[in-house]
Formats: C-alpha cells, structure tokens, sequence
C-alpha cells in the first residue's frame, strides 16, 4: 500500500530501495548527526582542547548517570529527584485543568465570564514566571504549595484560552441540531460543547506542559530539598559537570516522552481532529 | 392532523437600534404532516431564514409560528433539522449520533441503540453503526444525519439543502431515499433546495420565494413523488413532457417573480 504512495511529483516511479531509503532518510540523517557531535565532543574533551571541568567527556556523563541512579546525588537517587520533579509538575497539572477547563467554558458560553476571566488570564498570559516567583516566594514561602502555585499560574492560561477557542468552534448548526433535538444547555455544554472541545483541550494541555516543566526547574532552583532543578543547580555549584549535563539530559528525555505520550493520546482518543 | 403554520411571518435582522431590509415580508405556509413542502428561490430570497423561523431558530419580527394553533417557543424535537452541512459529532460513531436525541430524553443505552440501528437500516446504512464520522462519504453523512432527525420521532422534518454538496449520481439515490423515509414516517416535510428538478420530483407543494423582500409568488401542487413511491420509475417521470414543463414554468417564475404574481 504505503510503496505507491509518494510525495515527490510522480514523474519517475521510485524504485523500492531508493524508495525506502528516502523514507528512513531523516532518521538516517539524524542519527548520524548525533554520532558526529557525540563523536566531536568525545574528542575535544579528552583531546584537551576543551577543560573536562568545562565538558567533561560523554564517558564520564554516562559514568554520572549511573552513579546519579544507583548512589544519588545531594542525598537523593536519580528516581527520588524525577519523582519528586514529576509530582510537582503532575500534581500542578491536575489543579491547571480543574481551574483552565472551567474558566475556558465560562469565557465562550458566558459574557460575564468573559468580562471577569478575559482580563485575568490575559494578564497572567504573557508574564514570564520568573517574574512572580520572587512574589509568590513572599506570600506563600519556599514549601511545595510555592513551587506547585508558580507552575499552575504558567499553566492555566494555556489550558484556559485552548478550552475557550475549542468550545467556540463548534458549529452553528451543531448547536442548532441539538437544541432542535430539545437539549438542555446543560445538556448542550456536556454532549456536545466538551466533546467538541476536546482536541484543542488537549493541544492547551501539550503546550501548558512545555511552560509547567520550564518554570518548574526555574522554581526548584531558588529552593528546594528534591527535584531535577535542584540537582542540577547543586551541582554547577561545585562544578560537577557531568551530573550537570546528565540532568539536562535526563529533563530532555522526560519533555520528550511527555510530548510522545500526549501524541499518542491524541491520535487514540481524538482521531477525528486530524481528519476534518 | 398536525399542522405546522407560518401566519404573515416576517423577518428582519435586529442589530441594537437598526433594522436591516425585511427578509421575509408576510409569509403565509401551512405544512400539514404527510405533505411534503418543498421552498425554492434564489439565493437571498430568504429561503433559509424561512426554514430557521419554522424550526425555531430565529423569532419572526411579525406573525406567529404555530403547530396545531399554538404558538412555538424556540426549537423543539417535534420540529427535527437536517443541515446542509451534516452538523453530525465527529467524536462518536454513526450509530450513537443517531441515537443523540433519545439519549438528551434518558433512554437506556440498549434501547436507544436498537432504535438506532433499526433507523440506520431504514436509510441503507445497516451495520455501519461503529464506524466513525469522518470515514464516511458526504451522501453516508447526510443518510445519519437523516436517521437522526427521524430518531426524535418528530412530527416535521426540516430540511435545509441537505442534498446540496453532493454530487449528481448520489443526489438522485438520496433523493428517492428522502421520499421513502418521509412516506414511512409520515411526517410532514420542508425542503430547502435550489434544485428545481429535485423540488418537481419530491414536492406535494412547491412554494417559489421571490427576494428583496422574501415573499410567496407561486404555490402549486405536483404529485411526482407520489407516482415515484406508487412503483413508476424516477428516470422516466423526470423525462415526462409534464414534468420538462413544469421545471420551464417554475424556473421562469424563479427569475421573474413579477410575472409569476400577474399569472
């Protein structure tokens, strides 16, 4: 099936090797790419043209790893700092969509709503959380509610204003149907409103991620006794290089497998956005 | 017999002080159930504005809407749509949109899905209930989107061009579909179309809407979908010189209303 399909114009049909070798080209291409700077990088930290302090070798960044997941680093293991990281970033999550969700409603349903969360949400929106923390530090201390608080305000707008537009993009005549079919508004908002709503719910969630694991490392740094963040702030203080980059690394990874999660979800539960 | 009745409706567009031209100017149209009613004209002749007043979606600036002599308060499921645009919920299955109108009444879900399936049988579309939305074809669309009118057991079903953006072979399977459906029904029908031939071939009335402002110039009664459903056969009543006849008359009476009221 997938070999007659092509987007090259078809003026000359590809044959089945150099066909194929056009499909994995990019993971080709990518993965050598990775060797060639793992590759570059090996040898300018052991060559010493660079200062291992610097950038110490990939060998030892592994050795890092290890030592990170099997001892820890400022008492706690690699699994304790993600955890920790995770349950800060998961738990703003959930609160995000408890408060986003709703508000998004009441702003495309409701002219009030509009005029009393527009404004907030438009407020908060563009503020880099950076901005606030050193406020929300004052008002709540340097605890968990802190740092969960700080990544929740970087997170609401997103879901909020992704809520608002998805709910606003139903059709006309898909409110009509139903209200011809005699629904209640009620009925309206949960059989249809929602629903309708759901893949843009889902891309706010995608992009709210993004800002919520941001500003999450910003507030481990200033204060924390766990935490990805805290790990790595920790360690440049001392010049522990390599845990370091083993963290950026591993901060990387997680973005990373967040985002394919939240793909997979969307092309699982929402199928239908894609074809529209 | 249920009547649904549009009393010297009229129509303008209300925007705060301002009200813009009248889309609809006195209006008078009974659709009885059994009658199949079908409304032609040009564009902006206020065709959809007509059918929006009737189901309730607007409110007539003038006149009144009634169903058996009372008058109606907005949209209601006695009174079912089917769009243009299908309007069906891509996030569930053929067989649960239409089972959408007994679900909003709180019938149990096997109930409502027996009745669904038994419906999406009755429009050609049996055990293709568990696929989604978006596989299907724009005249598969339309037929769910009919079912699911009927599933609210309604007593009028409104239809605003629903065979519009579909291509000419499917267009004429849909529309026999349309009289059959309507006849086992027994509702009473309206129709939306630009079609001239579609109105002569479904229509027991044809009503022809003249624009600037929206008004009533010709009503005449036909009875090709009649002799369609009595067992003769759709190519050759539309081939009819009565039929070549009529669709002349009323194209003429489309584009020159005046002619039409002087006749």
């Amino acid at each position: 099936m997938t070999a007659h399909i092509d987007i090259a114009p078809p003026a000359r049909r590809a044959g089945g090797l150099a066909h194929s070798l056009r499909r994995i080209a990019p993971l080709l291409t990518g993965s050598a790419l990775a060797v060639f700077v793992i590759g570059i990088w090996q040898i300018a930290s052991t060559s010493g043209w660079v200062s291992p302090v610097f950038l110490p070798p990939p060998s030892s960044v592994v050795v890092a790893f290890g030592r990170l997941v099997q001892v820890g680093y400022v008492d706690s293991t690699l699994i304790q700092h993600v955890g920790a990281s995770l349950g800060r970033v998961f738990s703003a999550l959930a609160f995000s969509v408890l408060i986003g969700v709703p508000a998004g409603l009441l702003i495309a349903t409701s002219p009030i709503g509009r005029g009393v969360l527009d404004p907030i949400i438009e407020f908060l929106r563009p503020l880099p959380p950076l901005a606030y923390l050193p406020l929300v530090i004052i008002w709540f201390g340097i605890g968990e509610t802190a740092k969960v608080l700080v990544i929740v305000l970087s997170m609401v707008p997103a879901i909020t204003i992704s809520t608002a537009a998805g709910v606003r993009s139903a059709s006309k005549n898909q409110v009509n149907a139903a209200r011809a079919f005699g629904a209640s508004p009620l009925q309206l908002l949960w059989h249809v409103l929602l629903p309708g709503a759901l893949p843009s719910i889902l891309t706010g969630v995608r992009i709210a991620l993004g800002a919520g694991w941001t500003t999450l490392v910003a507030a481990e740094l200033v204060a924390a006794g766990r935490g990805l963040g805290y790990m790595i702030q920790s360690a440049a203080q001392f010049l522990v290089t390599d845990v370091v980059i083993a963290g950026i690394l591993v901060i990387s990874a997680i973005a990373f497998a967040f985002e394919a999660l939240l793909r997979f979800v969307e092309h699982r539960y929402v199928p239908w956005s894609r074809n529209q | 017999m249920t009547e649904l009745r549009l009393n010297a409706v009229s129509f303008a567009y209300e925007k705060g002080r301002t009200i813009s031209a009248p889309i609809l100017e006195r209006v008078t149209l009974g659709i009885a159930r059994g009658e199949f009613v079908v409304v032609l004209g040009q564009s902006g002749s206020g065709k959809t504005s007509l059918l929006n007043v009737a189901a309730g979606f607007l409110a007539p600036t003038e006149g009144r809407v009634t169903v058996d002599g009372k008058q109606i308060a907005g949209p209601s499921a006695d009174r079912a749509v089917v769009f243009q645009d299908d309007a069906l919920f891509a996030w569930s299955n053929a067989r649960d949109n239409v089972a959408f109108p007994l679900r909003l009444r709180g019938l149990a879900r096997s109930e409502r899905n027996a009745t669904a399936d038994a419906l999406l049988a009755d429009v050609g579309l049996s055990g293709q209930g568990d696929r989604a939305i978006w596989e299907l074809s724009g005249g598969m669309r339309q037929r769910v989107g009919i079912a699911r009118a009927l599933a609210a057991r309604p007593d009028f079903l409104l239809m605003d061009e629903p065979l519009g953006a579909l291509d000419a072979m499917t267009r004429d399977q849909m529309q026999e579909l349309l009289l059959t459906v309507w006849r086992r029904s027994n509702t009473g029908a309206l129709l939306i179309t630009h079609s001239v031939e579609e109105a002569l071939f479904l229509a027991t009335r044809i009503v022809v809407l003249a624009a600037h402002p929206g008004r009533i110039v010709l009503s005449r009664n036909f009875d090709f979908g009649q002799r369609f459903l009595d067992g003769e056969a759709a190519r050759s009543l539309k081939s009819e010189p009565g039929f070549v006849a009529a669709r002349e008359e009323l194209i003429a009476a489309i584009h020159e209303p005046e002619r039409a009221v002087a006749a």
